[in-house]
């Protein structure tokens, strides 16, 4: 757990990165055994006349993480893998099937009353991907950045509220004025921006930021990605980031959780994974990385494609594209089991029988 | 002689305060049996560049100037009837989208081998014969039987296997492909990279390929052009680009991209965004936002020109005449 920071070579941002380090022992978010199911049966007559069963599909089973105050754990996955409806369930967007999620200790669900859960869900907020759906087009930008001030009550007067929102601008890189805009007088990126305004203005302490930047182009995904460093530094923010870019995941975060149809293959601090991944699928995961140092390496591309989450592959959900798998794997589920500082759900790593990875992380020479 | 020579390409799109200059001058070329990268940021003008090309520029988008030379023939002045017998004869394509290329209305084989007699002169038996022999080149796992199969049965990634194949029916000379690996995950994006680098060797076929990413580019490309407002702003070797960039921009993109194994606190940023195309600053287009600019920058526009060994950059700054000191 202490791998990631002690790793990181960060110059700047001393006193932010201290704080972080001292609050490491706390746990902002655990989640346990977290479990959701949609129902995605056909209507209830045409079930009865054609004799089908009920579909369940098991977008998230059993996950458990925890999130340590001012760090940032990140979810990487293909589509489909489930990472979205674990930004959800946290926000509470969805209702767990089964699990637990607490903040601070305290389980989610046991919070009844109107006042505790406002005051819950002050302290979180959420980033979407696309920053086009995300916003009114038909509010200023000063009201939807306010809306979160006003929802909560935070600020009674006018007054302050406009200082609070200029001063929002001013911090994700806008300017007072642009408040009087609509959304559709901004880029994509500087969108992106006001959402992350809108997302401090509660001050929260934890971000649930669900692809921030994969509708964004290189250099302004640049640019965002710093701002959230920034303001991780300044204000000491927990980030749950999910993404299915692994270098953008590689760059942010101190912890890696690693999902695969529904389920956690591996979590490990992020330049651990790199180095000795032990899942086969997060091996697959990073071979598929291009080759941005054009060392030449040939690369194989895994064959075989995600399958249908509603009927999973039995055992080990991954073992049709595995090339370790055994009869074990087509028939019991991995539970995730703890090794070297790797939690890994895989029953080839845990009987010993992989091959060492033959990925190190590419070493750049320090270029710019 | 190159397969493919692109001099001086303007495209215009009409509008009524005046006409918007979408490209500006873009010159390139690519020879027979190479790849050739074309990236840049959305609104660069790389998937234009594609269009003007195979001549399916969307009205009121018209070429104003340049010309567009195919094995030495001049073809934006082809008529439209003669431009649809160079569109998948010698030049095919691959879009995004592989489930807007596709009729999900006919099976792939009715689509396959209507294609394949449009351009050659072969009965449905053979073309049926063809079809499947394609499929199975791009690795759709049992061909015969998959032919009869419709768009929708298909996965993302096999679907794209299934454009890749009807743009080589005719085994056209280029394939232009614009984005042909963004809307899939990320290891089925590494399976179709390969298929396409193999397919070209094989076919001895060259490849325009239009992508925002670098990665991609870097993976599959012989030479790359980089695109900023309608220009392109270097060109060059992909090794050469990727490892030692010329021009700011460029400079400035490959600081922005996060990689594996290369710590940094904060990424390059490049400051602001591009401009759009009413607000194109005078000089060089990036001059607002280059961090080596000076006064020749904002009044004169640059051309590409050589900035050292296997490289063109339209860069002040690599100017023999007027160096800065």
């Amino acid at each position: 757990m202490r791998k990631p920071l002690a790793g990181s070579s960060i110059r700047g941002g001393a006193v932010a990165k201290r704080a972080k380090s001292e609050a490491q022992a706390e746990s902002m978010l655990e989640v346990r055994d977290l479990a959701k199911y949609f129902d995605v049966s056909k209507p209830w007559l045409a079930r009865m006349i054609e004799r089908a069963p009920r579909q369940i599909l098991k977008a998230v089973d059993g996950l458990a993480f925890d999130i340590k105050k001012g760090q940032t754990f990140s979810l990487v996955g293909e589509s489909g893998c489930g990472k979205s409806t674990v930004a959800k369930l946290v926000v509470g967007l969805h209702k767990p099937s089964r699990g637990a999620i607490r903040f601070e200790g305290r389980d989610v669900a046991d919070v009844r009353s109107r006042a505790d859960s406002a005051a819950l869900r002050r302290r979180w907020q959420m980033i979407f991907q696309d920053p086009y759906a995300s916003l009114n087009p038909r509010w200023r930008v000063r009201d939807i950045i306010a809306e979160p001030i006003r929802v909560f009550g935070l600020i009674k007067s006018r007054g302050e509220q406009d200082e609070k929102v200029a001063a929002l601008l001013r911090q994700v890189g806008l300017s007072p004025v642009d408040g009087e805009k609509y959304p559709h007088e901004f880029s994509g990126g500087q969108r992106q921006r006001i959402s992350i305004a809108r997302a401090l203005s509660s001050n929260p302490e934890f971000l649930v930021c669900d692809e921030p930047t994969s509708a964004l182009d290189v250099s302004v995904q640049a640019q965002i990605l710093n701002l959230m460093k920034d303001l991780q530094n300044e204000f000491g923010l927990t980030y749950l980031f999910i993404s299915h870019n692994l270098a953008v995941v590689y760059h942010l975060s101190d912890k890696i959780g690693v999902m695969y149809l529904g389920r956690l293959c591996e979590v490990a601090g992020s330049k651990e994974l790199f180095a000795r991944p032990q899942h086969p699928y997060t091996r697959l995961l990073l071979e598929t990385i291009p080759d941005l140092e054009m060392t030449g390496r040939e690369r194989e591309p895994v064959a075989g494609e995600v399958p249908n989450p509603i009927n999973p592959p039995s055992g080990c959900a991954f073992h049709p594209r595995c090339p370790f798998a055994n009869d074990r794997c087509r028939s019991e589920i991995p539970l995730p089991t703890e090794r070297a500082g790797h939690t890994v759900a895989c029953h080839a790593a845990e009987e010993g029988r992989l091959p060492d990875a033959k990925f190190p992380a590419p070493k750049r020479p320090s270029a710019s | 002689m190159a397969l493919l020579e692109v001099e001086d390409l303007r495209v215009e799109f009409p509008t009524r305060r005046g006409a918007l200059l979408a490209l500006d001058g873009v010159s390139l070329e690519i020879n027979e049996g190479e790849v050739l990268g074309v990236v840049g940021e959305s609104g660069a003008g790389k998937s234009l560049t594609g269009a003007a090309i195979i001549g399916l520029l969307e009205p009121p988008g018209r070429v104003t100037g340049g010309k567009i030379r195919l094995e030495g023939h001049r073809i934006d002045t082809l008529s439209y009837e003669e431009m649809r017998n160079i569109r998948g004869k010698k030049i095919g394509a691959i879009f995004q989208d592989p489930l807007t290329s596709l009729n999900p209305l006919y099976t792939i084989g009715r689509q396959l081998i209507e294609t394949i007699r449009v351009h050659m002169d072969v009965s449905p038996e053979a073309a049926r014969a063809r079809a499947i022999e394609l499929l199975g080149e791009v690795g759709i796992p049992a061909p015969e039987r998959r032919i009869d199969s419709y768009p929708h049965e298909f996965s993302g990634g096999m679907r794209q296997r299934v454009v890749i194949s009807l743009a080589l029916c005719a085994n056209p000379r280029l394939i232009i492909a614009d984005e042909p690996t963004t809307a899939l995950d990320v290891s089925i994006q590494a399976q179709i990279i390969a298929l396409l680098k193999k397919l070209c060797r094989e076919h001895k076929t060259a490849v325009m390929l239009i992508t925002h990413d670098m990665g991609v580019i870097a993976e599959t490309a012989d030479r790359v052009a980089v695109m900023y407002a309608g220009r392109v702003a270097e060109i060059g070797p992909v090794k050469r680009v990727v490892k030692q960039p010329k021009h700011p921009y460029t400079v400035g993109l490959m600081g922005a991209i996060p990689m594996v194994g290369h710590d940094v606190e904060r990424l390059t940023q490049i400051e602001g965004a591009m401009p759009r195309l009413n607000e194109i600053p005078p000089g060089c287009s990036f001059n607002p936002r280059c961090p080596k600019v000076f006064d020749k920058c904002r009044m004169e526009r640059p051309e590409l020109m050589p900035a050292g060994r296997n490289a063109e950059a339209a860069c002040w700054q690599f100017d023999k005449g007027g160096r800065r000191g």
